[in-house]
C-alpha cells in the first residue's frame, strides 16, 4: 500500500472543452512523441506495421454517438488521460510505492525504478487511464509534462503540457483547479465543468467542460421569421420596392 | 511525504531547426528538435503565420514519417512485368540517362507525347515551369480531381475562393457556415477559427451529410442529401431576396448587378454593353446618364433599365430578381430534395439576415475606394462561409460554387470586417490570370502557362481540327473552364488513345494505381495492358515518390525523392500561397537532416534532367546551367526582373520585400527567420481589398500586380455567357452537335441547380461517399506507425435506418454495388448520418506488399477503397462517346455523386475486404515488428 498526502499545495490538472474538440487526435500524437523521447521509457509500439499494432498512449481520444430523444444523434470527442485524482486508486493500490501523488501539485506518478509491472494500478483505475508499456514492463500514465511545466529550458509560454500546447481547437486547458482564481477554475464555473464518474469517489482533478446544447435554430423560427416577411411576393413587385429604397439609400 | 526527486528541466534538445511541415497540404511552421544530429520532437512554430504553434497528429507524427521503413532507398530500374514490383537498384547516372533516354526523342519529334502530371505537388510554379520549357502541353496537377470547382468557381465569381484564396474573419465572425467540408482544407486554421468562434460563443451550422470532426461541433447541423447543396443555398437566396434582406449599397458598388446586360437578338446576347474601351455599362443613378462602372463618383443604379432602337436592356440585378423570386426555390418546394424541412431552410435564412443585418457593426477605418470615394467606416457583417470537398465533388459542384459566393455576396460579406477574406496574392480577377497554352513545337517551349482561366472559346486549348490539344481534353467542349487540368482523365485517355497515344507517362506523388484513381482496378489494367506487338499500350512510365506507394510497382523508373525533412522547398507566393487575411507570406523547407539513403529532392532532380537535355529556360546563352540544383532556383531564379519564387529577404542587403534584386544569402535568412517571411499589408488596406485603393497600391508594391486591378464581383458570369452563344450558333468556334444542349444547359451565367446524370444509376439509390480523417488528410502517410493506429481500419459507416432494413449489425460483411463494379466489405452502424448516406475512410485501404506493411495489416486485409466502385467515365449511352464522370463545366472529377445499393452477405471466406488482390513485392522489405523510437540518450 502507498500512501496519498493529506493534500497537496496545488491541484495541476487539465480542463478539457467537449464543445470544441474537434477529435482531430493533435493531443495523442504529441503526447506520444514529447513522452517518447522524455521521463522514463519510451513509449513503444509493437507490431508497429503488422496486423495488430499496439502501442503505448497515455492520452487516447474515443468518439461516442448519442442519439437524443428527439432530434439528430450527435458525436462526442471524449479525449482522455490520466485525471490526477485527489483520491487516486491506482497510488494507493501500488505495493512498491512506484506509483505517487506529488505534494507539490498533485501530480500522479509512476517511479519506474520502482515499478515491478504487476499492473495492479491499472486495474483499480476506473478511467483505464494507465497503459503498461509492453517493451519496457513498466507502467506509464500521463506525467501533465512535468518535465515541461516547470522545465527552465523551454520558454516560460511553453511550459504546458504537450497536448495543450499543440490543441489547434484551443479544447484542452491548463492550470490550478485548486485555486478558485485560476483561469481554468473560471472556466469551470462558467460552463458547469463535471467531474467524470464521480460516483467512483476517486475526486478527479481534471474536468469536462459539456458540449452546449445544438439544432436548436428552428426553435428560434419565432424571433426569426419576421426578417424574413416577404417585401414582395412576384419579380415587378420587387422591383418596385427595390426602387423605393434605392430612393432612400 | 518521500517522494522521488526528478528533474523537472531536462534539456529539451542540442538545438531547434525550423521549416515547414509537408504531412499534408496545410504548410504549418515547425520547430524540430534534434538530439545527437537526429530528428528527436517535432512541434509547432509559435511565430508562423498559419499554425501559431499548434500542430495537428500528422504534424506531430513527422518523426515517424522520416523514419518510416516505406522510404525508398535508390533509383530502381524494372525487371519483372509491370505491376509486379520486381525492380532493381540503379545509380542516379543511370537513371537520369535512362530517363534522358526516352525523353530526348520525344522533345525532337513531339513534345505532347510526355504527359507530366505531378499530384501533391507543392512546387507547381517550378513544375509548370519545367513542363512549358520541355514543351509539352500535357502538364497538370491534382487539382482536377480534388477541389478545381472550388478554386474556379471562386475565381470566376469574386477572384479568389476558399483556403488558400481566403479564410473567415475569425476575430469578427458570428456566424460560421460550414458547407460539405469533410475534415480537411484547411486543416489546424479551421480549427484554431473554430475554436476561437466557439470560446465567444458565436454559432457553427454545418451542413454535411455526415455529422462528424467540424460538424460533430457545430452548433446545428444539416444533414443534406448529398449533391443537393447547390438548391438549398438557391432557396436561401429566394427566402432572403424576397424578405429583402440582402446589401444593396454592398451589390450596387462592388458587384456588376447593375451592370447591363445586352438583350438584342444576335452574337453579343447577354453580354454586357461595354463602352469603347471595353468597360462594362452601367446607369448612375446621380445622372440617370450610361456610364462605364468604374469611373469616378459613379452611383451605379441596380434597378434602371436603359432603352435602346426599341430594346431595354436590363441590368443583371433584375434576372437574379426574376430568376431567384421564383417558386421554384421557395424552401417548401425543395425541402424533399434536399432532405432539410422547409422551416429549417428558413430559420437558417433567418440567422443569416439577423447575424448579418441585426449584428451588423462598424470599424472606424477610413479608406478610399476605385472610384475616389471617399469612406469613414468599414461595414461589419459578421457572416462568414467555407467550403471545400464536399461541395466541389459533384458535377453540378461549380454551380454550386457559384451559388455559395452569390449568397455570401448578397449579404454583403465577403471582405468586409466580420465576413470573408482573401489573402494575397488574392483578390485577382479572372483577367488578371493567365489563359491556357497549348501549342507544342518540336525542340521548343510551349507557348505560355499550361493553365489558366479561359474567357469564352477563343481560349479552349483546341487543334486546329478542333480536336482536343490535351490528352486530358482540359478546355475543350467537354468540360470548357477546367483551369486545373484533368488528371483522373490522363490514363484512361492515353490508355484508348483519345484523342492520342503518348509515349511517356511521368507523375510525381500521385498514386494512381490505387487511391488517388477512380476505377483503381480498371487503370491496373490500363498501365499493364500491352498492345499487339507485346509492348506496353502507354510505353514509358516515370514515377517520382519518397515512399513504397501502390504506384511504384507499375512505372518502369523509380526516381527515389526525399522526406520533407530532408529537402529544399519554397511556399511560394507564384504557387499555392500560405498568406493570412492580414498579411503576404511564404517559406521554405531545408534538410534539417541529410538523407542517408541514395535519394535526391525531385525538384533537384528536375533540375538535372533540364541540364541534361539543356532546356531553354534552364540554359545560359552560353549553354552552361543556370542552376544546380532547386535551393539554386529559389534564390536565382526571376519570373519577372526583380520577382522570384521568394518575396522575403530581396535585394542585395535582404531589405526588399516583394520586389528586388537577387540575394545570394536569402536562403540563410529564411532559416534565421524561421524559415518563413511575413509581409504585412497596412492597416486600413486589409479589409475590401478588390476596391481598396491602399491595397491596390501596397499589391502593386509587393509585385502581386504590376498596376492596380480593382474588379466587380460576377454574380453574373460573361465567360460563361460566351459558351453558351457558341452553343446558340454564334462565334467561329462551334461545340460539336452532341455538345450543345448540355453546353447551354449547364453553363448558365448565373448559378443554377441541376440534377447531375443519373443515366445508369437504375435501382442505385443510396448515396456513398468517402473523407479523410483529420489525422491523415492530405497526407501521405496510412503507414505512419503512429498514425495507424489511429485509423487503421475503414468500415462502411451505415446510417440506423438503412441497417434496420437489411438487417445489418455491427461487424456483418454487405455487398455493395454501383453500375461499376461490386465491393464486400465490413460495416457498421452510425446514427449521425444521413438517413440514405453510406461512406467510409478513404485511402486507408492498402495493397499488400505496399507501404512496408506486413501483408497481413488490416489496411491490406479488411480495409477497402471506394474507388472501385465509381468509373472515371459515365455509363456508356450508345453513342459510342466516352463521357468522363467529371463537372460538364470544370472537369472536376465527380466522386461524390456515386449511388450504390447495399445487401447483406457472407463474411468472405478469408475474412478479407473484396476485391482482393496479389501481393507486390515490395522494394523496400517489410517494417520492424518493434518500435521505442528514443533518440536522446
Amino acid at each position: 500500500m502507498t500512501q496519498l498526502p493529506q493534500s497537496t499545495e496545488r491541484k495541476m490538472g487539465l480542463v478539457i472543452d467537449l464543445d470544441t474538440c474537434v477529435g482531430c487526435h493533435a493531443c495523442v500524437i504529441s503526447c506520444k512523441g514529447w513522452n517518447t523521447e522524455n521521463y522514463g521509457a519510451p513509449l513503444s509500439d509493437q507490431d508497429a506495421y503488422g496486423a495488430n499494432p499496439s502501442g503505448t498512449f497515455l492520452n487516447r481520444v474515443h468518439s461516442y454517438e448519442v442519439q437524443p430523444a428527439e432530434g439528430h444523434a450527435q458525436l462526442i470527442h471524449f479525449p482522455k488521460s490520466c485525471l490526477h485524482c485527489e483520491d487516486a486508486p491506482c497510488v494507493t493500490v501500488c505495493p512498491t510505492g512506484a506509483s505517487y501523488k506529488r505534494v507539490e501539485d498533485g501530480i500522479v506518478l509512476v517511479n519506474e525504478s520502482d515499478c515491478i509491472g504487476c499492473g495492479l494500478c491499472a486495474w483499480s483505475c476506473p478511467y483505464g487511464a494507465r497503459e503498461l508499456d509492453q517493451a519496457e514492463g513498466v507502467m506509464k500514465k500521463c506525467t501533465l509534462c512535468v518535465d515541461r511545466i516547470y522545465n527552465e529550458n523551454l520558454p516560460e509560454v511553453d511550459r504546458v503540457p504537450s497536448c495543450v500546447r499543440t490543441c489547434p481547437a484551443g479544447a484542452r486547458h491548463f492550470g490550478d483547479l485548486g485555486d478558485p482564481d485560476s483561469d481554468v477554475s473560471k472556466l469551470v464555473a462558467d460552463r458547469g465543468g463535471m467531474d467524470l464518474m464521480p460516483e467512483m469517489g476517486t475526486k478527479p482533478v481534471n474536468k469536462y467542460l459539456p458540449p452546449r446544447p445544438k439544432d436548436n435554430v428552428e426553435e428560434q423560427i419565432d424571433i426569426l421569421a419576421p426578417l424574413l416577411a416577404p417585401v414582395a411576393e412576384e419579380p415587378k413587385g420587387f422591383l418596385g420596392w427595390l426602387d423605393k429604397t434605392l430612393e432612400k439609400l | 511525504m518521500n517522494q522521488p526527486i526528478i528533474n523537472t528541466s531536462p534539456k529539451v534538445s542540442d538545438e531547434v531547426r525550423k521549416t515547414t511541415c509537408y504531412m499534408c497540404a496545410c504548410r504549418c511552421g515547425i520547430n524540430v528538435h534534434m538530439k545527437d544530429g537526429k530528428v528527436a520532437y517535432i512541434e509547432g512554430n509559435r511565430d508562423h503565420p498559419v499554425n501559431k504553434g499548434v500542430l495537428c497528429a500528422k504534424g506531430s507524427a513527422g518523426i515517424m514519417q522520416v523514419n518510416a521503413p516505406s522510404r525508398l532507398r535508390a533509383p530502381l530500374k524494372r525487371v519483372g512485368p509491370r505491376g509486379s514490383g520486381e525492380f532493381e537498384e540503379i545509380s542516379w547516372d543511370e537513371a537520369l540517362e535512362i530517363a534522358v533516354g526516352w525523353l530526348k526523342p520525344i522533345r525532337e519529334d513531339n513534345p505532347e507525347k510526355l504527359a507530366f502530371f505531378t499530384g501533391r505537388d507543392q512546387s507547381q510554379s517550378f513544375t509548370s515551369f519545367w513542363a512549358q520549357n520541355f514543351g509539352t502541353c500535357n502538364y497538370a496537377a491534382h487539382g482536377g480531381f480534388c477541389s478545381v470547382n472550388m478554386a474556379a468557381g471562386g475565381i470566376y465569381t469574386m477572384g479568389g475562393a476558399f483556403w488558400e484564396f481566403g479564410q473567415p474573419d475569425w476575430d469578427h465572425t458570428k456566424l460560421f457556415m460550414l458547407f460539405g467540408v469533410a475534415e480537411d482544407h484547411d486543416s489546424n486554421p479551421i480549427k484554431m477559427g473554430i475554436g476561437k468562434i466557439k470560446a465567444r460563443g458565436a454559432r457553427v451550422i454545418g451542413v454535411n451529410p455526415i455529422r462528424s470532426g467540424y460538424n460533430a461541433v457545430a452548433d446545428d447541423w444539416v444533414g443534406i442529401t448529398p449533391g443537393t447543396d447547390g438548391l438549398f443555398i438557391l432557396s436561401m437566396i429566394h427566402v432572403l431576396m424576397k424578405a429583402g434582406k440582402i446589401d444593396l449599397d454592398y451589390l450596387s458598388r462592388y458587384t456588376n448587378a447593375p451592370v447591363l446586360i445586352d438583350a438584342s437578338e444576335g452574337p453579343t446576347k447577354g453580354l454586357f454593353l461595354r463602352d469603347a474601351d471595353g468597360k462594362p455599362l452601367v446607369i448612375d443613378r446621380n445622372t440617370g446618364e450610361l456610364t462605364a462602372f468604374d469611373k469616378p463618383g459613379v452611383r451605379p443604379d441596380l434597378s434602371a433599365t436603359y432603352e435602346k432602337d426599341g430594346v431595354t436592356h436590363r441590368p443583371v440585378f433584375h434576372l437574379m430578381a426574376e430568376r431567384y423570386l421564383s417558386d421554384e426555390y421557395a424552401p417548401e418546394k425543395v425541402a424533399q430534395q434536399c432532405g432539410i424541412p422547409a422551416k429549417r431552410i428558413r430559420a437558417i435564412a433567418g440567422e443569416l439576415a439577423r447575424v448579418a443585418f441585426d449584428e451588423a457593426f462598424e470599424l472606424d477605418q477610413e479608406w478610399t475606394d476605385f472610384r475616389g470615394e471617399k469612406h469613414t467606416k468599414m461595414i461589419g457583417r459578421p457572416v462568414a462561409m467555407h467550403s471545400m470537398r464536399g461541395v466541389s465533388a459533384h458535377a453540378n459542384g461549380f454551380q454550386t460554387c457559384r451559388a455559395l459566393h452569390v449568397l455570401q455576396i448578397l449579404l454583403g460579406t465577403v471582405e468586409v470586417p466580420g465576413g470573408f477574406r482573401f489573402k494575397p496574392p488574392y483578390p485577382k480577377p479572372v483577367e488578371a490570370h493567365p489563359t491556357p497554352h497549348c501549342k507544342v513545337t518540336p525542340n521548343s517551349p510551349l507557348d505560355g502557362p499550361h493553365l489558366g482561366f479561359v474567357q469564352g472559346p477563343e481560349h479552349l486549348a483546341l487543334k486546329e481540327d478542333g480536336s482536343p490539344a490535351r490528352i486530358d481534353k482540359a478546355f475543350t467542349w467537354e468540360n470548357p473552364m477546367s483551369s486545373h487540368g484533368l488528371m483522373h482523365m490522363v490514363i484512361s485517355n492515353a490508355h484508348a488513345g483519345d484523342p492520342y497515344k503518348i509515349d511517356t507517362l511521368f507523375m510525381y506523388m500521385a498514386n494512381m494505381s490505387w487511391n488517388s484513381t477512380m476505377n483503381t482496378k480498371g487503370v491496373m489494367e490500363m498501365l499493364t495492358d500491352k498492345d499487339e506487338n507485346g509492348d506496353y499500350v502507354i510505353p514509358h512510365i516515370i514515377y517520382s515518390d519518397a515512399y513504397s506507394s501502390e504506384m511504384v510497382a507499375y512505372a518502369d523508373l523509380i526516381l527515389p525523392d526525399t522526406t520533407y525533412l530532408e529537402r529544399h522547398d519554397c511556399i511560394s507566393l507564384l504557387d499555392r500561397p500560405i498568406c493570412e487575411a492580414e498579411a503576404a507570406a511564404d517559406a521554405i523547407r531545408w534538410p534539417v537532416i541529410e538523407p542517408d539513403r541514395d535519394v535526391r529532392g525531385f525538384q533537384s532532380v528536375l533540375i538535372d534532367l533540364a541540364n541534361r537535355l539543356e532546356l531553354p529556360g534552364f540554359t545560359k546563352e552560353d549553354g552552361s546551367a543556370k542552376w544546380v540544383d532547386y535551393a539554386d532556383y529559389i534564390v536565382n531564379h526571376e519570373r519577372k526582373p526583380g520577382i522570384g519564387p521568394l518575396a522575403g529577404f530581396r535585394g542585395e542587403n535582404g531589405d526588399k520585400e516583394g520586389r528586388g534584386e537577387v540575394n545570394p544569402d536569402q536562403l540563410n535568412r529564411y532559416i534565421e527567420n524561421g524559415g518563413f517571411y511575413v509581409a504585412h499589408i497596412p492597416e486600413g488596406a486589409d479589409y475590401y481589398k478588390p476596391w481598396n485603393t491602399a491595397y491596390q497600391d501596397w499589391a502593386v508594391g509587393m509585385g502581386i500586380y504590376d498596376s492596380p486591378q480593382p474588379y466587380l464581383f460576377q454574380l453574373y458570369s460573361e465567360p460563361m455567357r460566351k459558351f453558351q452563344l457558341a452553343a446558340e450558333g454564334h462565334g467561329e468556334r462551334q461545340p460539336p452537335e452532341h455538345l450543345r444542349e448540355r453546353i447551354k444547359e449547364t453553363l448558365d451565367p448565373m448559378p443554377i441547380w441541376y440534377e447531375t446524370d443519373q443515366h445508369g444509376n437504375e435501382g442505385f439509390t443510396v448515396n456513398a461517399l468517402t473523407q479523410r480523417p483529420m489525422a491523415m488528410y492530405h497526407s501521405w502517410g496510412t503507414q505512419n506507425a503512429w498514425l495507424r493506429q489511429l485509423h487503421g481500419r475503414n468500415p462502411l459507416y451505415v446510417p440506423t435506418k438503412l441497417m434496420r432494413e437489411h438487417g445489418l449489425q455491427d461487424g456483418d460483411w454487405a455487398k455493395v454495388t454501383s453500375p461499376h463494379g461490386e465491393i464486400t466489405v465490413p460495416v457498421m452502424e452510425m446514427a449521425a448520418l444521413n438517413e440514405n448516406t453510406v461512406w467510409t475512410w478513404n485511402a486507408i485501404g492498402k495493397r499488400k506488399g505496399a507501404w512496408a506493411l506486413q501483408e497481413d495489416a488490416p489496411e491490406a486485409t479488411k480495409g477497402f477503397l471506394l474507388n472501385h466502385l465509381i468509373h472515371e467515365l459515365l455509363p456508356p449511352k450508345g453513342d459510342g462517346l466516352r463521357w468522363a464522370n467529371s463537372d460538364p463545366i470544370t472537369g472536376q472529377a465527380a466522386w461524390f455523386d456515386l449511388k450504390v445499393k447495399i445487401e447483406k452477405a457472407a463474411a468472405p471466406s478469408d475474412s478479407e475486404s473484396q476485391p482482393e488482390f496479389a501481393p507486390i513485392k515490395s522494394p523496400v522489405g517489410k517494417g520492424p515488428k518493434d518500435l521505442a523510437w528514443k533518440v536522446g540518450k
